[in-house]
């Protein structure tokens, strides 16, 4: 099946040929990203004067820098893999509950049997296998990816409460729980945190640096023109939610040394903060478009808000409502910058 | 595009290997201990307080009691579920009709319905939603079907013979009554507070038990409050932000012990161990924390369980026309609200068997 494309997603190829490598020519010049990027920044020194006013003594400490970056780092996993499936023109609506029935199928009684690596490997294969199927059903199956996803969040809650039986499952391996306490920190930098930027990394290098993130964008900018100019879509497609399942499953790893237990109530709600961080990083909902970096920019102003919020000690009725108004700031502001230069 | 229809071998290889992960994970869903000789049983199963049943033991006429429940997506609901269970089966005279669980408001008035027109002779319904379910309560008792309402009160009293619940004030109450005792001859003494979901009216009670409590010791004050969503993930993210912004505090009331789990990581993990923490519900976790004594977990205070069990014993009761042994009055009484006790050290073994996982 393909995508409805509209004319104003006719300058794929435009996009294609920016993001072309190294030597390649650039048709066009790339300040439209860098614009936007830096008008995240811009929200995102402003919260950061924020924080350092009302607390400096504790909003400014190394510690919670840790803080900040290791609350981003899980939903941060999920919203690499969310872009790259955002910028090919799809939606994961099922990415929570994927993070929810990993983690509680990697800390199963009889998982936990195997330590470390059974932990780790059953929470990556699960990650994988709900993206798998989420993949053949999309590309292989014609299903619109909103129906597929959403018959997978569905199912993955369902068989989350399935195997927990609504129980709390505590993991007892110590070296799961060891990665999470302050002893582990490289230089100062939690392992979560490493993880997590080692995502980013590979993430950008995959969709600015390969013929994997070309074809990322030229299926979500035009997937007819993209067929016809050789690329097999249908893989191509596989392969996006294949990669955003593998993202879920590294994110309830995260999650597992984190929190130090599974529960089929984990990843709530996560669909919503890994989708509203991409669009407000600047990927186009529509497709064609995606940045790793925006998105990046996304979680942290996020995870910021609720940091400052909690070190202030305000209710949660008040976070939520300033989260909101944040948000629509943050994207009118964006505007605001892109149509100053002609741009949007 | 035609594709080779014939698998690469690479394909092959990759087929493979996903096939055999996929055997190795499915052997993985097991939650079931591997059973070694003869260890308690009390993991799973042993969930109910068998202390005296409140009418009398002896076999008497046989009733069939309905119940119906939200649906068991936690592990204190569970505990429901298992309480109400295994205390029908001690009765030769009793037969348990269960539904399957709901939190939709109208499945589970069509499970009651159903459960109406089977023509139990009583029920015992723990509505998703209190005020949503009185119709149907109403309804019951109009056709002669006595009703024990167990815990989320219904808005009319008359849709219900008896209500027995929990106290949600109360929990707070002896939540801040036990950290004000500890610590109330300490100068400047701090205590913060990681509540529950906060749209609950629940949450709003047990927050002013406790903040009534403290009002009794002046010399503590509750420096900081913010609300988790009774999720493991929630209580270890709030939990990390109240350790970032308070550097010095003596007390914390953590009112549920599943995001507890989560609350323990953080603590944990910042290395913190200066201050005391209290739970709340009644976790089996938390409670061997407070048996082992060695984290910050010093106390948690009950939201029991085994209410499902006690409602069973009334539903009986009621049904064969008798009396709560030890009182003087002929009739179970219209409403029975249960203790929040404060399990610590010193007494968690007698509270261990009705710990919920």
């Amino acid at each position: 099946m393909t995508q409805p494309s509209s004319p104003a997603q006719q300058d794929a190829p435009v996009d294609l040929a920016k993001t072309t490598a190294g030597g390649g020519r650039r048709i066009l010049p790339r300040p439209r990203a860098d614009v936007r990027n830096l008008s995240l920044l811009g929200v995102l020194a402003a919260l950061i004067v924020v924080g350092g006013v009302t607390r400096p003594e504790e909003f400014l400490a190394t510690s919670n820098l840790q803080l900040v970056l290791t609350q981003a780092s899980v939903i941060g996993v999920v919203t690499v893999g969310m872009t790259f499936v955002i910028t090919s023109g799809g939606i994961d609506l099922s990415v929570g509950a994927i993070v929810a029935l990993a983690s509680v199928w990697a800390t199963t009684v009889a998982t936990q049997e195997y330590g470390f690596a059974g932990i780790l490997f059953t929470a990556v294969a699960v990650g994988l296998g709900c993206g798998l199927v989420n993949g053949l059903l999309i590309a292989y199956g014609g299903m619109v990816p909103f129906i597929a996803t959403i018959a997978m969040l569905a199912s993955a809650r369902g068989l989350a409460l399935e195997i927990t039986d609504g129980k709390t499952q505590i993991v007892t391996v110590p070296s799961v729980l060891d990665l999470g306490v302050k002893d582990a920190h490289v230089l100062g930098v939690p392992p979560l945190v490493l993880v997590f930027a080692a995502v980013v990394v590979i993430g950008w290098l995959l969709l600015n640096r390969t013929t994997f993130g070309r074809r990322t964008l030229a299926v979500g900018g035009n997937a007819e023109a993209a067929r016809l100019a050789g690329i097999d879509v249908r893989r191509q497609r596989l392969g996006l939610y294949l990669l955003s399942g593998l993202c879920c499953g590294i994110a309830a790893f995260m999650l597992i040394v984190l929190s130090g237990s599974g529960q089929n109530t984990n990843g709530n709600l996560y669909e919503l903060d890994a989708i509203a961080a991409a669009i407000i990083g600047g990927t186009l909902l529509s497709g064609g478009r995606g940045t790793i970096v925006g998105s990046v920019l996304g979680v942290l102003i996020f995870t910021t808000i609720t940091n400052i919020f909690a070190l202030n000690n305000l209710e949660s009725a008040v976070q939520q409502i300033a989260k909101g108004a944040i948000i629509v700031a943050a994207v009118l502001i964006q505007h605001r910058t892109l149509r100053g230069r002609g741009d949007g | 595009m035609p594709q080779n229809p014939i698998p690469s071998r690479r394909g092959l290889l990759f087929g493979t290997a996903a096939v055999s992960a996929g055997a190795l994970l499915t052997a993985c869903t097991s939650n079931e201990p591997k059973k070694t000789k003869d260890t308690e049983s009390t993991e799973n199963t042993g969930t109910t307080g068998d202390q005296a049943p409140i009418s009398g033991d002896k076999p008497g006429k046989a009733v069939t009691i309905g119940f119906a429940g939200p649906q068991a997506d936690h592990g204190w609901l569970n505990a429901i579920n298992d309480n109400a269970r295994s205390r029908a089966k001690k009765y030769d005279d009793v037969t348990l009709e269960i539904t399957e669980g709901s939190n939709d408001t109208a499945a589970q008035i069509g499970q009651v319905q159903t459960l109406i027109n089977k023509k139990v002779d009583v029920l015992v319904i723990l509505p998703a939603d209190g005020k949503a379910l009185t119709q149907i309560g109403l309804q019951a008792m109009r056709e002669g079907i006595p009703v024990i309402n167990l815990d989320r009160v219904f808005a009319s009293p008359q849709a219900y013979r008896c209500w027995i619940g929990g106290d949600n004030y109360g929990m707070g109450l002896n939540a801040g009554r036990y950290i004000g005792e500890r610590l109330k001859d300490k100068a400047d003494a701090k205590v913060i507070e990681l509540a529950g979901v906060d749209s609950l009216e629940l949450t709003k009670q047990r927050t002013q038990g406790f903040d009534d409590a403290l009002k009794n010791y002046p010399n503590i004050k509750k420096v900081a409050r913010q609300a988790a969503d009774f999720t493991v993930e929630s209580g270890q993210a709030k939990m990390a932000q109240l350790l970032q912004a308070q550097s010095r505090f003596d007390a914390l009331w953590n009112h549920d012990d599943d995001q507890g789990v989560g609350a323990l990581r953080a603590i944990a993990q910042a290395g913190r161990k200066d201050f005391l923490m209290v739970g709340g519900a009644g976790a089996k976790s938390a409670m061997d924390a407070i048996k082992a004594d060695d984290s910050v977990l010093k106390a948690t205070v009950l939201y029991p369980p085994t209410m499902a069990a006690s409602a069973i014993d009334i539903a009986r009761a009621v049904a064969q026309g008798k009396g709560i042994g030890g009182m003087s009055e002929l009739e179970i009484p219209a409403s029975i609200t249960l203790y929040s006790a404060v399990v610590t050290k010193d007494n968690v073994d007698q509270y261990l068997p009705t710990g919920f996982s």
